[in-house]
């Protein structure tokens, strides 16, 4: 096969993802602004999103806490560690890991949950019967999970951090020595509201990521359980991607002086 | 009289397989017409069309005098509500129950109370035999007539002026079969809709039309009288009618 067509053929495709999403979100984004607005999809979906997601993201955050406050105690022995440790445990959770842990985990359970329902919608005609009825699918669809994960990501992302600086509470003082009343205090005093807000921002954007994603591969599916499968793998590994790579760019704008 | 609804040129593909090539096709007022044609002929893609589900690349629809090709939005949103539509597969929600299912039109589309809304379904559930404890249950726990005759009541539910009906029959036992075209034929009787169904099954067609179109090579290459089906003395008709291998239309046995 000749390689130029190959990449050609490549590059229309990308273009032609990337039109595609880009009408896609023009048209959601549209859509939240005007009525109706279906609160009770909007609900259920924070239930589904939010709510259920907190397991998941509290066990890896804590986890993710813990490791760093060992890493850093393990690395950095030779510097004063009782006040390294929480500082850098404090500033990794809320700038980085925190967003960015959350952001996959919730990728992988949501964007996973949302691509298979809309896909398998999809291909059982259930969209096509909701413009039947009346009813805008992505009205009724799309706009309630993108609020929903637009309002619970930075509220998993701000218990996420709780959970992750305990995490590295429970290790400094269990396995280091550290007195927990000194390490709170250094957390504390070191952490700044934008080191907490920026997180939270990220974490806003990490959601509308996850959503889209989610719809998007969902409503293009096609053709019976094959290609709901193939939607489903693409919502987690596009909005994977997207959330890193959304993540470097944030923190360049964010903390760009 | 304005026509219900009219078809002039239709033309539909997608990349580069012609799927519909000027398709011309007129309904009048009340009156049942079924499209016929072999499976993949774009039967569906045609019904799709008129509904706004798949946009035509050219030609134009009008329903009562009123091109509706290209509206979007709110007036789309109006038109739809002239529409009802039983989906092949039935195309239920299956999370949600069977009541709401058949209320949905009613609530989300045009905003009726949710109590108000449950009785009327239960009135339509009761139209298609189904008794009121069925409306409790999850599509998944019905078996495919059952379904269907739920995906009939939801189409029907707020009295639209058009019925559309894609392969009503399809997949389901002979006896069932009738029964849905009896329902097919009573309600649309009933409602006194303009009805519009696809099939390949021939008695389900001679049962709930009175006017009978065949689609080919992505045109209506026949249409007349129910009656006068079994002398149109078009070769293709007629090889179609009489599930006849041999003649003027070649089956591709690979796709
Ligand atoms: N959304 C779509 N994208 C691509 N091809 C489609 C789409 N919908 C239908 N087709 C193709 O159009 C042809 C006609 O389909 P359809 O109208 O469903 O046939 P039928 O007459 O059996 O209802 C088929 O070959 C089908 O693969
Ligand atoms: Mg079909």
């Amino acid at each position: 096969m000749n390689p130029f067509a190959l990449i050609g053929r490549s590059t229309m495709n990308l273009l032609a993802h990337i039109g595609r999403l880009s009408v896609f979100t023009g048209t959601a984004l549209a859509a939240i602004v005007a009525p109706p607005i279906y609160w009770k999809m909007i609900g259920q979906q924070i239930m589904r999103i939010g709510y259920f997601s907190l397991p998941v993201v509290g066990l890896t955050a804590f986890f993710t806490g813990g490791a760093l406050a060992l890493q850093i105690f393990l690395g950095g022995n030779r510097f004063g560690t009782e006040a390294v440790v929480p500082q850098i445990v404090v500033l990794g959770i809320t700038r980085e890991l925190g967003p960015v842990i959350a952001g996959l985990m919730v990728a992988g359970r949501v964007a996973a949950a949302i691509a298979a329902e809309i896909g398998t919608m999809k291909v059982t005609e259930q969209i096509d019967a909701l413009t039947t009825l009346a009813t805008n699918p992505i009205k009724y669809l799309v706009v309630p999970r993108l609020i929903a994960a637009v309002l619970c990501m930075p509220i998993l992302v701000a218990i996420a951090d709780s959970i992750g600086v305990f995490g590295g509470y429970v290790v400094a003082t269990q396995s280091m020595g550290f007195s927990g009343g000194t390490y709170l205090k250094n957390t504390v005093d070191f952490a700044t509201q934008a080191d907490i807000v920026s997180g939270l921002i990220k974490a806003g954007v990490f959601g509308f990521i996850i959503a889209l994603m989610g719809c998007y591969h969902g409503f293009n599916s096609r053709g019976g359980a094959q290609g709901v499968g193939s939607a489903t793998t693409s919502a987690v590994v596009s909005s994977s991607i997207l959330i890193l790579a959304a993540n470097y760019l944030l923190t360049s704008l964010l903390f760009s002086q | 009289m304005t026509p219900k609804i009219q078809l002039i040129g239709v033309k539909k593909r997608f990349g580069s397989k012609v799927v519909l090539d000027g398709v011309d096709l007129t309904i009048e007022p009340r009156s049942s017409l079924v499209i016929i044609g072999g499976s993949g002929t774009g039967k569906s893609v045609t019904i799709k069309s008129i509904l706004g589900i798949i946009r035509p690349d050219e030609g134009t629809i009008l329903v009562d005098g009123e091109d509706i090709t290209h509206i979007k939005g709110a007036a789309r949103d109006r038109v739809m509500k002239k529409f009802g539509m039983l989906f092949q597969g039935a195309a239920l929600f299956d999370s949600i129950p069977v009541w709401e299912n058949v209320a949905f039109g009613l609530i989300q589309g045009r905003g009726m109370k949710r109590s108000q809304a449950r009785d009327i379904a239960m009135q339509k559930l009761a139209k298609v035999g189904l008794t009121a404890d069925v409306g409790e249950l999850f599509p998944v726990e019905l078996s495919g007539g059952m379904q269907k005759r739920v995906g009939l009541a939801r189409a029907i539910a707020a009295d639209p002026e058009i019925i559309f009906f894609d392969e009503p029959t399809t997949g389901l036992d002979p006896i069932m079969a009738d029964v849905i075209n009896d329902l097919i034929a009573s309600t649309v009787k009933d409602v006194g809709a303009t009805a519009l169904s696809i099939t390949h099954d021939m008695a389900s067609a001679r049962k709930i039309s009175d006017r009978i179109a065949m689609l080919y090579g992505g045109k209506i290459i026949w249409q007349g009288p129910t009656a006068d089906i079994d002398k149109s003395g078009n070769p293709y008709v007629d090889q179609f009618i009489n599930g006849r291998a041999e003649g003027p239309i070649k089956m591709a046995v690979k796709a």
